[in-house]
């Protein structure tokens, strides 16, 4: 209770119960949207593959502007021509996240499966795995931590100070914080649209004009959900972008 | 004041405090990261007017610097929801 407001607990929020599947693989309605989104983000580009012309019309003009838009905004912006090879990883990963996110503004659906850990953790557990392969494979695992653990250019007393940080960096805080960075974003979001829904709902029962205000806040905050769904979804590309660059091509 | 302590029932007292703990971990990780973004993004609009043909590649490094200067933000957000008392 909040000035007589009777906010939902955030467990009633985020948590939903289980359609079919038992216990072990329970499926909830967070796991049926992530499928939709895996769904929806294959029919796009094959729909777009299939029907190939010259001047693009529907689903191919989306796709191809998705394309250029990963190819020159992330990719050329940070890996340079060297990292075109990771662009059919960092596209699905960009599209797959923005998908994931609009649904907590779909009616009906109201639910960015972000907004739950486990697909970001296991999103940045991959893009871990990736770049830390890719450190390996093309520098040599003893060349590739060399590289991580002693900075070019620094006295070497600074070694015992920089060493840790950057051992910790690389291997704990880059992957947590990729996670929680798309989670906690999400996770906000959901809350402040179901607050400002609450007190529209609490107000617009009591005096309607009361009402008006939040629900004009609900949805200018609505619109700008639109707009942190988008930008999670490339900020978590990029950073994988850089990620990976930084794995490929050690600072010599 | 002791007095009145003692007569509260120990699970609401834990309750309220957690609460407070809430508010004040949100608040404090706040701080830093709102202070930061500005100069990021003051900085990056800086740059930007003063060599508007180079906007692309400074939007690009503004937003990265944001969300390496959130997320301690971010970690003081999911902090305040794992505190249970």
């Amino acid at each position: 209770m909040i000035l007589g407001l009777d906010f939902p607990p955030i467990s009633h929020v985020v948590e939903w119960p289980t359609l079919f599947g038992g216990d072990t693989f329970g499926v909830n309605k967070v796991v049926l949207l992530m499928w939709i989104s895996v769904a929806l983000v294959f029919a796009l580009f094959y729909a777009a593959r299939s029907r190939r012309q010259l001047v693009p019309t529907g689903a191919q003009n989306v796709a191809e502007s998705t394309i250029e838009f990963v190819e020159d905004q992330i990719v050329m912006q940070t890996m340079g021509p060297d990292g075109l090879r990771f662009t059919p990883f960092l596209l699905t990963l960009f599209t797959f996240i923005l998908t994931c996110n609009i649904w907590g503004l779909v009616p009906g659906a109201q639910m960015p499966v972000n907004a739950r850990i486990a697909l970001p953790m296991f999103m940045a557990l991959l893009v871990y795995v990736i770049y830390n392969a890719v450190g390996i494979i093309r520098n040599g695992p003893i060349k590739y931590l060399k590289s991580i653990m002693f900075i070019p250019g620094v006295p070497w007393p600074m070694y015992f100070l920089l060493t840790p940080i950057e051992l910790i960096t690389r291997f704990i805080t880059q992957p947590l914080s990729l996670a929680v960075r798309l989670f906690a974003n999400m996770l906000a979001g959901h809350l402040l649209l179901v607050s400002f829904a609450v007190i529209t709902q609490a107000l617009v029962t009591t005096t309607i004009i009361g009402g008006a205000l939040p629900l004009a806040l609900l949805i200018f905050l609505s619109a700008f959900e639109l707009l942190v769904a988008f930008l999670q979804a490339y900020i978590f590309t990029i950073l994988a972008a850089v990620y990976i660059d930084a794995a490929m091509h050690p600072q010599h | 004041m002791l007095h009145l302590l003692a007569e509260q029932d120990p699970g609401e007292l834990v309750e309220g405090l957690t609460a407070v703990g809430r508010g004040i971990v949100y608040g404090g990780a706040a701080i830093g990261p709102g202070i930061g973004i500005g100069l990021v993004v003051g900085n990056a609009i800086s740059a930007m007017a003063r060599q508007p043909e180079a906007a692309g590649m400074v939007r690009t490094t503004m937003f990265l610097g944001i969300a390496f200067t959130e997320a301690l933000a971010l970690f003081g957000f999911v902090l305040a929801f794992i505190i249970s008392g």
